[in-house]
Parts: C-alpha cells; sequence; structure tokens
C-alpha cells in the first residue's frame, strides 16, 4: 500500500523549491497559525504530538525546548544539517526539494523558543544543497518570513547558513555548537545543556532537519492526525532510506514502524535486490545502530519468540524508537538502511565499519580514540588473513568498554562504533570463525613477523615484545622482570 | 606521502605563501555581522580563503588571525582539524571519492584504482600539470547514487570505472548547472 507523501511530496518536481511553488501549495500558513499562538501554547502543542528527534537520539522536541530557562534575552536555534552519518540522506533530499518547508519549519520552531538567531549548520560537502538552501533563504527575507517583526507578529528572528568543513563529530550536538563558534569540533562534556549553556554561552536548542520538517504538517493538519499516524510511542512519518545494491535506492516515505523486510522488499521501497540476490547483513538505522542477519539465513520457526543468539532471518525488525532496541540494536537512529549482499564478504564491512569511526573520532576521550583505532586494526588483521580466534572475543570487549552507557566518553560517538562492530561479530561469529579457521597453519606468525620481526626473538612482557635498550629508564625495569618470569 | 617537520616559529618569509587581498578580506568582513563574536567567522572565511587561493597557505592563517583577532595558532588549529581544508597547494580541480559503506558494496574501490592509475596520482597528490587532486572522504550523504565522485562542487552520481573517461574528458566537469549563491567562490 503506498503511503502519503508528506515531507517527499515535491521530491522529483521541477521548480519545487520556489517560495511561489511552496506558498501555492499552501506554504508557510502553519507558520501562520503559529505566530497568532503564544509561545508556550505551541510548546505544549509540540509536547503533545510526541514529536520525537529525527537526527538520532529520539528525544521530544517539545521537551528539549522547555529545558530552556524561563528568563533570557539571547536564544539560539541550529538546524544540525550536518548529515554525515553513513548511510543516510534523507536531509539531503529534503532540502533539495523543499527548502521551504524547512525554513517554516525553523520559523515555528525559532518562534516557540523565542529564538534570536537561527543558524543552520550545514556540512561542507553539500554543495548544491548550499545554494538551494540560501536562495530559498533570500526570497523568504524578502517576503518578510525572516527579520524583522516577521509577518507583523512583531517576532524577529535571523536566519543564517554555516557551511562546515568536513566532520561527522561537528554533527553531534556540542560538537556543532564548538564548530560554530570557530573552533575546532570537539564535543563539549554536559551538563551544562546545551538548553542552559550553548551556543555562545546562551540557551540554545539543537534539532534536526527533518524534525523541524515536521512542524508545518503538525500545525495544519493538527496533532490528532499525527498521533494517528505510526505506533505507540513513535508518531508520525519518516523519511527512510534504502541504499546499497537493491533495485532501487533512494530515499521513501512512510508512517514509523514499517518492516525492514518491506523497506528493502516493497516495491514502493527498495524494490527487492539486484540479481536476485539475498540479503547477507543490513543496518536497518544507519551504521551507529547495529546490523540485522538478512534472509540468507533461515526463518525462525516460532515466529513470536524472537532468538537472537540463534542465525535467524532478523528482517522483521520493525522500524521505530522501540522495535528496534528489541532485535539488540541502539536505536532507530536515521532509519537508513544498508543492505549488504550474499557476495560481499563480512570482513570488508567490518574493516569499512571500523575505518569510519577510526577516522572520525576526534581524540579527546582515550577509550574512544584508542578503541575505535584498535578496533579498526583487529578488523583489518582478519581481513589480512591473520586473525585469532579471541580477535573476535577482544573487538567483543573493547565495544563493551566504551562509550557514554558505560560513562566513559563525552559524546555518543564510542557508543555508536560499538555497536555496529559488536552486532557484527555476534551475528556473524560463525562466517569469521569460518574464516580464521580456513587460514594457512602459522599466517599469523608469518604475518606478525613480516610486520615486526623482532616480536618472536624478544621476551614479551604484559603482551608485548620488548625491544631493550641498554641505560633507557625502562630497560633494567622491563627486562629484569621479564626474566623472572 | 611522508611527515615533514616545519619549524613555524621560523619559516622564511617566501615560503609563507600567497596572502589574502583585499577583496577577499572585504568579503570576508561581510560575514562579521552574523556572529556575536569575530572567531565565528572563521569556517566561511576559511572557505572564502580556500576558493581565492586553492588552499589555506601560512600566510593567509596569519592574515586571518590578524582579521579575527585571535592568535594564528588558533586559525591552524581548525584548519587541521577540518578534511575540507588543504595546507599545501592543491589543483585546479578536486575529486573528491567516496569511501564509506554504500560506495564501497557498490565498486567505489575499483573506481579508486581506476583514478589512481589513469592519473597516476595517491591521496593528496596533484597530477603534474597541477589540473586535478584526488582525495576520499567518508559518506557524502549521495549513498542513493553510490558509488559517487565529487569534481569541486558538482556530484557526479553512479559513477562507474568506465565512466572515468567521460567525466575527465568533459572540461565542465565541475560546474554546477543551478542559480548560484555568491557568498562562496567555486574553489
Ligand atoms: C557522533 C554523533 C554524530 C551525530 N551526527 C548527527 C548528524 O549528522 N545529524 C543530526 O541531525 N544529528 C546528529 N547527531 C545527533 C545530535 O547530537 C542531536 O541528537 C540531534 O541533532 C538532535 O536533534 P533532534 O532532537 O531533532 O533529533 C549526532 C550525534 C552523535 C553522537
Ligand atoms: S567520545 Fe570520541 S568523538 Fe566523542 S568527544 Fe570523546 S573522543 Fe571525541
Ligand atoms: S556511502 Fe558513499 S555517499 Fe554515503
Amino acid at each position: 500500500m503506498p503511503y502519503e507523501k508528506i515531507l517527499t511530496r515535491n521530491v522529483g518536481v521541477p521548480g519545487s523549491t520556489s517560495l511561489k511553488a511552496y506558498q501555492a501549495a499552501g506554504g508557510y500558513e502553519g507558520a501562520r497559525k503559529a505566530l497568532a499562538m503564544k509561545p508556550d501554547e505551541l510548546v505544549e502543542l509540540v509536547k503533545k504530538a510526541n514529536l520525537r528527534g529525527r537526527g538520532g537520539a529520539g528525544f521530544p522536541a517539545g521537551v528539549k525546548w522547555s529545558f530552556l530557562p524561563p528568563n533570557r534575552d539571547v536564544t539560539y536555534l541550529c538546524v544540525n544539517a550536518d548529515e554525515s552519518e553513513p548511510p543516510t540522506f534523507c536531509n539531503r533530499v529534503l532540502m533539495e526539494s523543499d527548502p521551504h518547508m524547512l525554513l517554516e519549519g525553523i520559523l515555528i520552531a525559532g518562534y516557540a523558543t523565542r529564538t534570536t538567531i537561527a543558524y543552520i549548520y550545514m556540512r561542507g560537502e553539500f554543495t548544491e544543497q548550499f545554494h538551494i538552501m540560501q536562495r530559498a533563504v533570500d526570497e523568504a527575507y524578502a517576503a518578510g518570513y525572516f527579520g524583522r517583526n516577521v509577518l507583523g507578529s512583531g517576532y524577529d528572528i535571523e536566519c543564517y547558513i554555516h557551511r562546515g568543513a568536513g566532520a561527522y563529530v561537528c554533527g553531534e550536538e556540542t560538537g556543532l555548537i564548538e564548530s560554530l563558534e570557530g573552533k575546532r569540533g570537539w564535543p563539549r562534556i554536559k551538563p551544562p545543556f546545551p538548553a542552559v549553556e550553548g551556543l555562545f554561552r546562551k540557551p540554545t536548542v539543537v534539532n534536526n532537519v527533518e524534525t523541524l520538517a515536521c512542524l508545518p504538517h503538525i500545525l495544519t493538519r493538527g496533532v490528532d492526525w499525527w498521533l494517528a499516524l505510526g505506533p505507540k510511542g513513535s508518531h508520525g512519518t519518516k523519511m527512510y532510506c534504502v541504499s546499497g545494491p537493491v533495485k532501487r535506492p533512494g530515499c521513501y516515505e512512510a508512517p514509523l514502524g514499517i518492516s525492514t523486510r518491506e523497506l528493502i522488499y516493497g516495491p514502493d521501497f527498495g524494490g527487492g535486490m539486484r540479481d536476485g540476490m539475498k540479503v547477507k547483513a543490513c543496518s536497518p538505522g544507519g551504521l551507529s545502530m547495529g546490523f540485522l542477519r538478512g534472509d540468507l539465513f533461515p526463518k525462525n520457526p516460532s515466529a513470536d519468540k524472537l532468538d537472537l543468539a540463534q542465525d535467524y532471518d532478523e528482517l522483521d525488525c520493525k522500524l521505530d524508537f522501540d522495535d528496534t532496541r528489541r532485535y539488540g540494536l541502539l536505536g532507530l537512529g536515521t532509519a537508513a538502511a544498508v543492505v549488504v549482499g550474499e557476495d560481499t564478504d563480512i570482513r570488508d564491512v567490518l574493516v569499512n565499519v571500523a575505518r569510519f569511526y577510526a577516522h572520525e573520532s576526534c581524540g579527546q576521550c582515550t577509550q574512544c580514540r584508542e578503541g575505535t583505532g584498535w578496533m579498526y586494526k583487529i578488523a583489518q588483521r582478519i581481513r589480512a588473513g591473520a586473525g585469532r580466534r579471541y580477535d573476535l572475543d577482544l573487538l567483543a570487549e573493547i565495544t563493551t568498554n566504551m562509550g557514554m552507557m558505560p560513562g566513559l566518553s563525552i559524546c555518543g560517538l564510542p557508543d555508536g562504533a560499538a555497536w555496529p562492530i559488536r552486532t557484527l561479530v555476534q551475528r556473524f561469529r560463525r562466517e569469521f570463525e569460518r574464516h580464521i579457521d580456513a587460514q594457512a597453519p602459522g599466517a599469523v606468525e608469518q604475518a606478525i613477523r613480516r610486520v615486526n620481526p623482532a616480536a618472536y626473538e624478544l621476551p614479551i612482557v604484559q603482551g608485548r615484545a620488548v625491544a631493550p635498550e641498554r641505560g633507557s629508564m625502562s630497560y633494567e625495569h622491563e627486562w629484569s622482570n621479564a626474566a623472572g618470569t | 606521502m611522508s611527515w615533514q617537520a616545519v619549524d613555524r616559529t621560523r619559516v622564511p618569509e617566501e615560503q609563507l605563501g600567497p596572502g589574502l587581498s583585499e577583496a577577499v578580506k572585504e568579503k570576508i568582513r561581510a560575514f562579521f555581522s552574523r556572529y556575536p563574536t569575530k572567531q565565528a567567522a572563521v569556517l566561511p572565511a576559511l572557505h572564502i580563503a580556500q576558493d581565492a587561493l586553492g588552499y589555506v597557505s601560512l600566510r593567509a592563517m596569519k592574515e586571518l588571525a590578524e582579521l579575527l583577532e585571535i592568535p594564528p595558532s588558533k586559525v591552524m588549529d581548525v584548519v587541521t582539524f577540518y578534511t575540507h581544508f588543504w595546507t599545501h597547494p592543491k589543483g585546479r580541480k578536486t575529486l573528491l571519492l567516496c569511501r564509506s559503506i554504500s560506495c564501497e558494496l557498490l565498486g567505489a574501490g575499483k573506481l579508486k584504482d581506476a583514478i589512481r592509475q589513469r592519473l597516476g596520482i595517491g591521496e593528496h597528490e596533484t597530477t603534474p600539470d597541477g589540473e586535478y587532486s584526488f582525495m576520499t572522504e567518508e559518506c557524502l550523504a549521495a549513498c542513493d547514487h553510490a558509488p559517487c565522485l565529487m569534481v569541486n562542487e558538482k556530484m557526479h552520481k553512479c559513477v562507474r570505472p568506465e565512466d572515468l573517461e567521460r567525466i575527465l574528458a568533459d572540461a565542465d566537469n565541475d560546474r554546477l548547472d543551478i542559480p548560484r549563491s555568491d557568498l562562496f567562490d567555486a574553489p
């Protein structure tokens, strides 16, 4: 059944980016309605709609706005358009096809939070999208939707586009704030939360592009309409992305709660796999949320009982905020699925995933910087044919010892790094082990000798080859220890 | 490429590279009114400087620091954090290849080999005629068109290795055919 297109109604429609076209379709009606209300009423309305953030964390937008301190002169709104989570591209599609929908959302959210300046933080690689958005901003200013005394309501708001320059952590809300202040995008320790002390040390709201684009529709069509979409706790419509070797990669809209299988095989969505391939793995919520097994594996015979310990097909996972957790994923994330076909070596996937996080970790927190680096090295070792069975346990151990969940890091990047790697190792362990068992005998030793011939000639202290240098500080200590044991 | 140690406290005047023209500085000053601090304009300023010079030279960093009233080390701090900025000269056009998962699943690796073979350069290197530089980057948020290759501002979609010749032969392979904002120049 095709679902109604709300956010994606203008995808592929020529001329849809102009203000005239947007207004002809009833554009800025929601903003007019909002400006007639009191800001606090508007916050209550969004709270009632239970609009959960589309940026990854799923935090209700209305609740976030209500954390702002009551007495404030300056409030900033940062629009998170730094879409860098592979393989997510729904914000790009939205800005390309309907820039004014985002601007109207900004105006509504800005009025509700009494924002003085809104910054759209757009990643540097969005070039075409920057020009489209900038033109839309210029048009909106000229029509009086931004600037002083918006539509005669006495409310003033400025809106600027700020271009990033290529860094995944700048998508994290405090990293984004630091980057906007003209520093390196190093996330800040929370608390204080941005709502209290954010951009330029003033109360700040950070929201995702898609979250804001939902606002005009909630206002024009009402909260009840919104609450009727999707399952309980995950209301509304969502832009799903699907990419990889499917027939129709792209961005498709549906209410929250469709299944991963529908996203891959549905004729209105991915349209099935190329060349009749089967799905080996699928990461349904963006890379950071973890991987599911595909239909290459047999179906679970007791369909109503979930058994993650067995190698069963898991594509029935529903894409909403709760069911994804039931399947051991980190959450819904950005609802961007990447499909791995049966012809792909799972070791290549592991290396690619580990490389991404090793490259993007900003380096402030030890377990994140070192953990992601080591996982990349271990993944490369396994792919190079020098893996050991306990490397898999080592990976599992590293993933449980990094991130915000154990409380070790400043931002959520290491959680996002741990989840895909842990789920890959858990769910494809038997395949990894097959590869490791098929290695030639002595492969590990040969590989290590190639890299570090000393490793087998020198004593090993605490798992490390020691190359003593006479007179060095550690010489006496380490050498005597090694000799003693 | 190997590391080169540079003592930046004693770089001879002639090795500082090109500086910013008054027109470029004026363009940067136009961004000041957008932010409560001048430092916040550093990212737009660096974009504009790189558009004008092709890269961010040491002299440009110094001049930006003066313009934004921050120490030069802070400008360098920012320049080296973001992958978009080059600290050595780059070619007229930059080939930016996505290396993340969707693109790699659909053959970005083969495309990378083809580019390196065809142009004879590795990552962060420039062809001898100064036309092309090459780098890879994580997901460019165009995974539905994987594998994707950007030439300056223009995104080429679903590029297979055999398409490379055609793209390189086209002199306008970096032109965006949409109305452009003049806040930033094409690099
Ligand atoms: C490492 C990391 C990267 C993130 N990248 C993005 C991003 O690219 N886009 C985004 O909207 N949110 C991103 N987020 C989530 C933001 O921190 C934040 O939760 C979100 O912008 C809040 O908006 P929302 O409430 O509208 O979802 C990222 C978070 C982390 C930890
Ligand atoms: S957790 Fe990682 S990415 Fe986040 S601040 Fe720490 S080092 Fe940086
Ligand atoms: S994975 Fe290449 S653009 Fe996203």
